[in-house]
């Protein structure tokens, strides 16, 4: 089922320039795999080399932080927005 | 009577606004940080941070201190410095309200600028290089000071448990995650269940300026106090719902912040996917620092559009 994901402004030049792309997937982790398979130049920025989410990077399934969730293995629906974004800190 | 006004720091009152909860089972009750001298949460931490850096032996009379903050954590500072007789630089995003700048200025603080599109991050950066330059000046560096969340442990989190022993969820903006850690922790050690929720702003659009995720920052401490085991709920909250859940507290007399009304919407989220609880939310401020941003006056599409430009966590 397709989601739309919401590139934040560093990674859409290694996605054409766009700032939201359509990927398939059941899950986050799916998402994220097809995501990076069509964009290649994102690979490495979002996961790590033993596919798990970078430190410094969150996924937001509907503004809600996977790691709260079920991580890559959190189920996505139809018209789910995945929004990945750097970690900002406030204060 | 008190013997000096950082006595007045702390023992914030907690009042219920369940007449705004989505969920008549739901019961709602905001903390008024905003009642400390300084105006703020962080007047906790500055007290904390100042005084076991004094009690270390890091700080003496007449030092320098610098400290990257958005404003409150640096207003903070800067009252406590201004009564102990400390001097103080704070690096500060440029995009934050007028208000903010007034007030350092008024408490004596020095203020150096860091881009507005890098936000606290950019704040964080400028302060490590900068005291790298002058390494004689003491940087309590809020986001990796365990003595930050240790004023919530012992302040806000005891005071909360006193106050309403019923609580069932905390909600507080994610800022260096020492109100969530700190407090959540205590509660979570009085009562397992406690769920603890952090809501964080839209940064995505705001923060533009980073040049790549590695600019991505979290705060040392989060990870050194186990946040990513002991939150149970993370969400951004975006400015229109920030700003409309200001709005709305004004219908309880409560004059608050911009992040206060991120942490009620995160509220009415969490009201409404509960079947019952008792959601005690932290307010980090009152609303005079965002009344230039036109928040309560004015149209709503303005105000929310001055907003997204400003860092308002």
């Amino acid at each position: 089922m397709p989601v739309e994901i919401r590139l934040p402004t560093v990674l859409r030049p290694h996605a054409g320039g766009k700032s939201t792309i359509s990927v398939e997937g059941v899950t986050i982790g799916e998402v994220l795999n097809n995501l990076v398979a069509a964009n290649p130049g994102v690979s490495g920025q979002v996961l790590t080399g033993d596919g798990s989410l970078h430190r410094f990077v969150n996924v937001y399934l509907n503004d809600d932080d996977v790691r709260y969730l079920d991580l890559l293995d959190t189920k996505v629906s139809d018209g789910d927005t995945v929004s990945i974004l750097p970690a900002v800190a406030g204060g | 009577m008190h013997e000096s006004v950082l006595d007045l720091i702390g023992g914030t009152p907690l009042v219920d606004v369940s007449s705004l909860s989505p969920n008549p089972r739901a019961r709602i009750l905001v903390k008024l940080e905003g009642q400390n001298p300084g105006g703020s949460v962080k007047d906790r931490i500055a007290l904390y941070m100042i005084e076991d850096a004094e009690k270390q032996g890091m700080l003496h009379p007449g030092d320098t201190l610098i400290e990257p903050s958005s404003g409150n954590t640096g207003i903070g500072l800067a009252m406590i410095a201004r009564v102990k007789g400390y001097s103080l630089k704070v690096v500060l995003p440029e995009n934050v309200s007028v208000e903010r700048r007034q007030l350092l200025a008024l408490w004596g603080a020095e203020i150096i600028d860091s881009p507005g599109s890098e936000g606290s991050n950019g704040a964080v950066r400028l302060a490590e290089r900068v005291h790298a330059e002058n390494p004689e000046w003491v940087f309590l560096y809020q986001y990796a000071n365990h003595a930050n969340p240790r004023a919530h442990y012992e302040g806000t989190g005891p005071e909360i448990w006193m106050d309403c022993p019923e609580v069932t969820h905390l909600i507080a903006g994610l800022g260096t995650s020492g109100t969530l850690l700190g407090a959540g922790r205590f509660l979570k050690e009085r009562n397992p269940s406690v769920q603890i929720w952090a809501v964080e702003p839209p940064t995505g659009e705001i923060v533009d300026g980073l040049r790549s995720l590695d600019d991505g920052y979290v705060p040392p401490i989060f990870f050194e106090l186990d946040g990513p085991d002991l939150l149970d709920r993370k969400t951004i909250i975006g400015v229109r719902d920030s700003v409309e859940w200001t709005r709305k507290l004004v219908d309880v007399g409560i004059f608050a912040g911009v992040s206060t009304g991120a942490a009620l919407a995160g509220a009415a989220r969490c009201a409404q996917v509960i079947e019952s609880g008792v959601i005690v939310v932290v307010s980090a401020d009152g609303g005079w620092k965002y009344l230039s941003s036109g928040v309560w006056t004015g149209d709503l599409e303005e105000a929310i559009a001055r907003t997204e430009g400003t860092t308002y966590f």
